[in-house]
């Protein structure tokens, strides 16, 4: 594998994330199956490049007090218990040799409906900033069963209290996704913050990194000593192009226009799904593919 | 085992044709290797091993048909598991699997002349030189149906990717005495022992071989990190953690550092 084709697509997926303030984690494991990286070693090395990027980004956050370090540890608890689960089911896929449709379907899937939410909406964004000064939605704070829950906590940071119930389901699901799809799962643990627990916007994105650290961290460990399938070289490769590039995208994602930018991200999602959902659909030119014999 | 009873049958073999070796004068091989190991390293993109050497004879060469000659190398033959994609409810999933216990991770062929000139049927079969003779020992499952299918597959795959590979008319002849070739091994090898087999023939018939091994092995960084990885799984995951979080923190120190100025 080319060292500068790796370091060039770390960079890439570095600018968009740094432009679009997403981890990358789910734009580059499709990419590494587009250029011919076995699902599984793209899934855990990508899981060990995320733990990189949180780390980078949840530095800046403890320098602002932006991270409920409560509510993140109830959330790991959660989410180890979660990455553990995707691990055994990965494993067992993986020996019955659909853990590639498995990673795939899950990609098609998620990619999907994300990018079809986020395009509609910045859509509606752009057409109401259009007619102008349309009052914003009011804040709808969900009451109800979340609150009618036992073993009730107070986050302070947050402001919150509230059961730990919910926050651990949310750190189970993103658990089993960070073991899964190799992503941090911050695209789908951020609005279940705001919407589901009700957390202030401002502590959501530190608290998420905090807590896809560990989960991620664990995640690695993992598959680094069931399945052999991180790759450290690849990982250290992506992780040099991922840092610079975010850097930059940071950058360049200050002068453009929030709406823009997001329906540029939702169309890329949407392109990487259709690739991997036509790749599922149309018949492959090889039938047959070799893998390894498990058991050793 | 494997390599034993291979020179071992090779030996029997041998014995089995006085008279033939008797017509044709004593020949033998005496080789020169370019390389007897290749190091795969972190940066290891491919290789190319010259294979040259001498017939080494006591008598005039004979005339009757010219000497031609046979390299074949072949990798460690790990079992592989192959499986084969069918249509359920619109996707293409894998629906069923076998393992192949032995197939070369790497053979070539190569040849003074187009195959069938060099080497006849009933001599392929007993040596297994072709591809599909050398694959053709695989032990698939043969109660699944179609399994010679799946046997199949690994050479088409292998062949498509250049591990495995037959190159006629690439062993240069000089003088019916000397002979070179050079095979070109991929970046994507395997590590283990490459069995080296040299064939001289005449008519299609085997008149003498030769066999040695090439050394391929992981070195340096990439044997450090491979080994760590397979017998300090834990280890490694804990250093890939580390370099992960040197790195994060290491990035935001350096940014903030150049904010900052």
């Amino acid at each position: 594998m080319n060292a500068f084709l790796l370091l060039g697509l770390g960079g890439m997926v570095g600018v968009l994330s740094g432009m679009f303030g997403v981890g990358g984690g789910f734009l580059m494991t499709p990419l590494l199956f587009f250029i011919g990286i076995p699902p599984a070693v793209a899934v855990a090395t990508e899981a060990n490049q995320i733990v990189a990027s949180s780390f980078s980004g949840v530095l800046a956050h403890f320098r602002r007090r932006t991270v409920d370090i409560k509510m993140g540890l109830v959330l790991q608890a959660g989410g180890l218990m979660g990455a553990a689960l995707g691990v055994v089911v990965f494993n067992y896929l993986k020996a019955l040799g659909q853990v590639d449709l498995l990673v795939k379907l899950c990609y098609v899937v998620f990619l999907g409906v994300v990018g079809g939410l986020m395009f509609i909406e910045s859509l509606n964004a752009i057409r109401k900033s259009k007619k102008a000064g349309g009052a914003a939605p009011a804040a709808r704070r969900q009451r109800g069963w979340v609150h009618a829950l036992p073993f009730k906590m107070r986050f302070r940071t947050s402001g919150l209290y509230i059961s730990v119930i919910p926050p651990v389901l949310v750190g189970v699901c993103v658990g089993i996704l960070a073991a899964i799809m190799g992503v941090g799962g911050g695209f789908i643990m951020v609005p279940a913050m705001i919407y589901i627990l009700g957390m202030p916007t401002k502590v959501v994105v530190g608290t998420s990194l905090f807590q896809i650290i560990l989960v991620t961290g664990f995640t690695t460990m993992l598959h680094a000593t069931t399945n052999y399938t991180v790759d450290i070289v690849l990982a250290v490769l992506l992780l040099v192009g991922g840092v610079i590039g975010a850097q930059i995208g940071t950058r360049i994602g200050v002068y453009l226009k929030a709406e823009q930018l997001r329906i540029l991200l939702a169309l890329m999602v949407i392109a990487v799904c259709v690739k991997l959902g036509l790749d599922l659909l149309l018949q492959p030119a090889e039938l047959f593919s070799l893998g390894e014999a498990g058991g050793h | 085992m494997r390599k034993l009873l291979l020179s071992a049958l090779t030996a029997a073999a041998l014995a089995l044709l006085p008279q033939s070796a008797a017509q044709a004068a004593k020949e033998e091989v005496v080789l020169g290797l370019s390389q007897d190991r290749v190091a795969i390293t972190a940066t290891f993109d491919g290789s190319e091993i010259l294979i040259f050497g001498a017939v080494k004879r006591e008598a005039p060469i004979p005339t009757d048909e010219p000497l031609e000659v046979i390299v074949a190398v072949s990798g460690p033959a790990p079992s592989v598991m192959v499986r084969r994609k069918e249509k359920k409810l619109g996707i293409w999933v894998n629906v069923d699997s076998v393992l192949v216990d032995s197939a070369p991770a790497f053979y070539a062929v190569a040849t003074s002349a187009p195959f069938a000139q060099v080497l006849n049927d009933t001599e392929d079969l007993r040596y297994r030189v072709s591809i599909k003779r050398a694959i053709r020992s695989v032990g698939a499952a043969m109660h699944i149906r179609g399994a010679q299918a799946f046997a199949d597959a690994v050479v088409r795959i292998r062949e498509k990717n250049g591990l495995y590979s037959l190159r006629e008319n690439t062993v240069a002849v000089d003088q019916q005495t000397l002979f070179r070739t050079a095979i070109e091994m991929p970046a994507d090898l395997t590590e283990g022992d490459y069995q080296t087999r040299i064939f001289l023939t005449r008519g299609g018939e085997v008149v003498s071989s030769y066999e040695t091994t090439i050394d391929v092995r992981k070195v340096g960084l990439e044997r450090f990190l491979f080994s760590l990885s397979r017998e300090q799984p834990f280890l490694y995951g804990l250093m890939s953690l580390a370099i992960a979080i040197a790195a994060g923190w290491g990035a935001s120190a350096a940014f903030s550092l150049l904010r900052n100025r």
